[in-house]
């Protein structure tokens, strides 16, 4: 047999393989791809619907706040009293402040990206994929800063 | 006014900013900051650190739709990541430095330019195989294909200027860090121009990759402490409402008469901006 031909035998089988390693790969990433899916779906409505909690504790707590027109100041100007360390965060959950609340579910919406990349790390070392194991890990010690930087910027 | 009207106002104001924003493609970021501090004389900071928690809710939103649906480029995504979150921490801490006055300024600016963009005539879509060869964008695999709804088959596409691309990222997380925006409106001509992705593969992917810009620059004005929940919490559940009505309103309103009037009146606001910036 010339090896011309023995090429000709052999590049069908080839193929094949190759076509049958490709539907594999497209098929881990389509699951992939439904799996983040669905992540950010129930993460942005998981934390509305936390913020949406909060909202309705506080005006329960301060029934003040549906009459008096002097407690709006102290709410939104510069200055203003909310919790912004995750310590605080959790001493006001303990108190089952409103705004502890709604400050939970803003979290929860700021960590549903956050999530998705930590995901998608997971999803490629899953799919053998080193260079893009390192790019995604990248992505996610950049977010991880963002609140440490914030504290020194301020 | 009560702290009850001040929720319910800003919440109308997030549902219509949201409405807006989805029916003009652009996100309600841009629409929801000087409605806020025009509107409502609330700071402009505060403003800002709502409207960037906004932004996830949104984008996320959005993003897990075109990600089922097969449009969105998710290693391209992931690529230009690296670019956007260092863009959006350092806008976020520039923030932080620079005087509000010229944040107004900026975002005057950015605004105006943004309302514009969405006029200027897309280029057509160039023959697929002429894309300039791109080493890194070969060895990263960034070349994929999606189904087109309206030629109905898959379109194969290379990816190209993969360098450049994440370069204007990089200016993109700047802008959006700084003022609270999603900044799409640079995102997608960058991919669309520079990377010749085509344009809804641009769309889908830009909206995939403005959760995670607006997550890196969220962190850092949670920690500095410029989101009040009394601020974003409304403005959150507001936009995200307004831009679900938007979606379903988009198939029934494709009038190019209405456009050019929202265009107006942003074109407007966005002098507004600068002019209370310059005063």
């Amino acid at each position: 047999m010339s090896p011309e031909m023995s090429r000709e035998i052999a590049a069908p089988a080839d193929a094949r393989a190759m076509a049958a390693a490709g539907a594999d790969q497209d098929e881990k990433v389509r699951r992939v791809e439904l799996a983040i899916s669905s992540l950010l779906r129930i993460g942005v409505l998981t934390s509305l619907l936390v913020v949406l909690a909060g909202t309705v504790v506080t005006f329960v707590h301060h029934p003040r706040y549906l009459s008096n027109r002097r407690d709006l100041g102290p709410l939104t100007k510069p200055g203003a009293e909310f919790p912004h360390t995750l310590g605080s965060l959790v001493q006001g959950l303990q108190h089952g402040q409103g705004r502890a609340i709604v400050m939970a579910g803003l979290l929860l919406l700021i960590a549903t990206p956050v999530m998705r990349v930590a995901f998608s790390v997971l999803a490629f070392v899953y799919q053998h994929d080193r260079v893009f194991v390192v790019i995604t890990s990248i992505v996610l010690t950049l977010l991880l800063v963002s609140f440490v930087l914030g504290r020194g910027g301020g | 006014m009560t702290p009850l009207l001040f929720t319910v106002l800003v919440f109308a104001i997030s549902v219509s900013a949201g409405l807006l924003g989805s029916l003009l493609g652009l996100g309600g970021g841009i629409i929801v900051v000087p409605a806020l501090t025009l509107l409502l004389h609330i700071d402009i900071r505060f403003a800002i650190g709502a409207s960037i928690v906004s932004v996830i809710a949104t984008s996320s939103g959005a993003a897990a739709a075109y990600v089922r649906d097969g449009m969105t480029n998710l290693r391209v995504a992931m690529f230009l990541e690296m670019g956007t979150t260092a863009g959006a921490l350092s806008g976020a801490y520039l923030a932080g430095v620079i005087p509000v006055r010229s944040l107004y300024v900026i975002f005057g600016v950015v605004m105006g330019y943004s309302a514009l963009a969405m006029f200027r005539k897309r280029h057509a879509e160039l023959a697929l195989a002429m894309v300039p060869a791109d080493g890194l964008a070969d060895r990263l695999a960034l070349h994929s294909s999606y189904v087109d709804e309206a030629a109905g088959r898959e379109i194969e596409y290379q990816v190209t200027g993969s360098r450049i691309g994440i370069g204007l990222m990089y200016v993109a997380g700047v802008v959006s860090g700084l003022l609270g925006i999603g900044s799409g409106a640079l995102k997608v001509p960058a991919m669309d121009l520079a990377m010749r992705l085509p344009i809804k593969v641009s769309t889908a992917t830009s909206n995939f990759m403005i959760g995670v810009t607006a997550a890196a620059s969220a962190g850092v004005y949670f920690a500095r402490g410029q989101v009040d929940p009394f601020v974003a919490g409304p403005v959150a559940m507001g936009v995200l409402t307004g831009a679900l009505g938007g979606s379903k309103l988009l198939g029934r309103l494709q009038s190019s008469l209405i456009r050019k009037v929202f265009v107006a009146v942003l074109l407007w606001v966005s002098l507004e901006m600068l002019l209370k910036g310059v005063r």
